[in-house]
């Protein structure tokens, strides 16, 4: 019963993120373009598909998988795991000892992108556009990778208590970089997977890695070093796609070289 | 009928390989790093086929409604071949989808929080209210302002690096002067104002008008409405906070 009720509110607070944008679209195309909707049937089920299914993707995250995630960041963040059994608090430390929080922050971010589904989205249609070219798997693999590279420097920063917009600067400078050097085709592409891995898988679990973070080491306060993490991830995504397109265009041109070689010397 | 359950049950596989990692994850970190048992094996199943199923159906929703109203509005709009209510309809497409955000409402609840301890706002309710519901407005102005702006770049063919790279260099700048409460909280705003629900049809305007257009690219001109959208609320929080 009450996980009946539990999944009501969930469907509820999702048709707050729903219906503005039904009553947006539906505005705009009967009373501004007046033009009636195709298909509206198809239209229909098509929302509450991606409402229920939203709902039952959040909820069962929510019994399975987010509890046990931050219960994990908790323990792993701990005095006790940290330096041993009878640490009560932590007073000194060196960064390396946080070696198991930046594999997991690593780990996390890359496999809670990979089931994100609004990256998934957009892959689906990168692949429709590009006809083939980008892969769906190709894209969200070089996305998750961007996004673990991200949060664990992210864990790293909060660690050793360094300015983050030191490494947001300093990732703005290699994008810059990078979008002078990579393929037209994918530069806008790039920009917009920025922005599309943060989302209801993501964050849950990458913010309370930050929390846990701030909390346990002394000298950080949760409300100005838990942030920021995300913008870790937002940021390093952007470089790992434009290097996925470089570095597929430069093999490319390699085995194009070789080709025309081996042609050259028969 | 059978072609959609045969569809349904191909998502269902890609799904569960979407969700692989996850569970590879928290089950190695749960057995060999912390050394404890898997608790609650039932409810981890019920949960994972739940999550099975739920991103099998949103996906073939997208499919069947999100992706086609997105191009038919772009259709539509280039159509009609009304400027202004194309922008209209960015500006209220990005302000009406952000306004009411959950994540963004959590957001400037804590960001409120972290002035008034700061000492930026009266640490009252009736402050901090005003607070939070003013950063809330202003990210969901720079959504509107980012779609508009996103528009209009496709219509006249614009390179996207140029706007995007200004925008970096106006967020580098304004962080220097910015007050260091705001500045963690205004990186954060541009990752949270695109929900599920709104990236895939924003995605889908962006192609649908970079098709309709001759001359552009859907590739090159489609994509990018996204990474505004990340872009502006950055900018428009750390002015917030310089003159609020």
């Amino acid at each position: 019963m009450d996980a009946i009720i539990h999944f009501g509110g969930t469907v509820i607070g999702l048709l707050g993120d729903v219906l503005p944008i039904a009553v947006i679209l539906i505005g705009f195309q009967v009373l501004v373009l007046r033009r009636p909707i195709h298909d509206p049937a198809r239209v229909f089920f098509g929302l509450l598909f991606v409402l229920m299914g939203l709902a039952l993707f959040l909820e069962g995250l929510e019994l399975a998988l987010f509890p046990l995630g931050r219960v994990m960041a908790e323990q792993l963040t701990s005095p006790a795991f940290i330096l041993g059994p009878d640490a009560e608090a932590i007073v000194e430390f060196a960064w390396s000892d946080y070696f198991w929080v930046y594999i997991f922050a690593a780990a996390i971010g890359f496999a809670t992108t990979v089931a994100e589904p609004a990256l998934i989205a957009v892959a689906i249609k990168a692949n429709q556009v590009s006809g083939g070219t980008i892969t769906v798997t190709g894209l969200r693999f070089a996305v998750a990778v961007g996004v673990a590279f991200g949060v664990a420097l992210g864990t790293f920063r909060i660690v050793t208590g360094t300015p983050l917009h030191w490494y947001i600067i300093a990732g703005y400078v290699i994008v810059i970089f990078q979008t002078s050097m990579a393929p037209k085709a994918i530069i806008p592409l790039a920009y917009d997977s920025g922005g599309v891995t943060t989302s209801t898988v993501t964050v849950p679990l990458v913010a309370a890695l930050g929390l846990g973070l701030a909390e346990t080491i002394p000298g950080r306060s949760p409300l100005l070093d838990g942030f920021g993490l995300i913008a870790f991830a937002s940021l390093f995504p952007m470089i790992s796609v434009m290097a996925y397109a470089q570095i597929s265009e430069w093999r490319t041109r390699r085995l194009r070289d070789a080709l025309a070689n081996l042609e050259d010397s028969t | 009928m059978k072609a959609l359950l045969l569809q349904f049950l191909h998502s269902l596989r890609q799904s569960f390989q979407d969700l692989l990692p996850i569970i590879f994850v928290i089950g190695f970190f749960q057995v060999v790093v912390l050394k404890q048992g898997v608790p609650q094996f039932g409810e981890m199943i019920a949960g994972g086929l739940m999550v099975l199923v739920g991103l099998s159906l949103f996906v073939q929703g997208l499919q069947m409604a999100l992706f086609p109203l997105g191009e038919d509005m772009a259709y539509s709009f280039v159509k009609k071949g009304n400027l202004w209510l194309l922008l209209l309809f960015a500006f209220t497409l990005g302000f009406g989808t952000t306004v009411a955000e959950p994540a963004l409402i959590a957001i400037a609840d804590e960001a409120a929080s972290i002035a008034a301890t700061g000492g930026v706002i009266a640490d009252a309710d009736q402050a901090r209210e005003s607070y939070a519901s003013g950063l809330r407005l202003v990210v969901a102005l720079a959504v509107g302002f980012a779609l508009l702006v996103g528009v209009i770049r496709i219509l006249k063919g614009w390179p996207v690096q140029y706007l995007i790279i200004g925008g970096y260099m106006c967020v580098v700048i304004m962080t220097a002067f910015a007050p260091e409460e705001i500045i963690g909280i205004a990186y954060d705003s541009g990752g949270v104002t695109t929900s599920t629900v709104t990236v895939p049809l924003v995605a889908a305007l962006g192609i649908g008008l970079a098709n309709s257009i001759r001359g552009r690219d859907a590739l090159i001109d489609g994509f990018g409405l996204i990474a505004f959208a990340s872009l502006t609320p950055m900018i428009f929080v750390m002015a917030y906070g310089m003159f609020f």
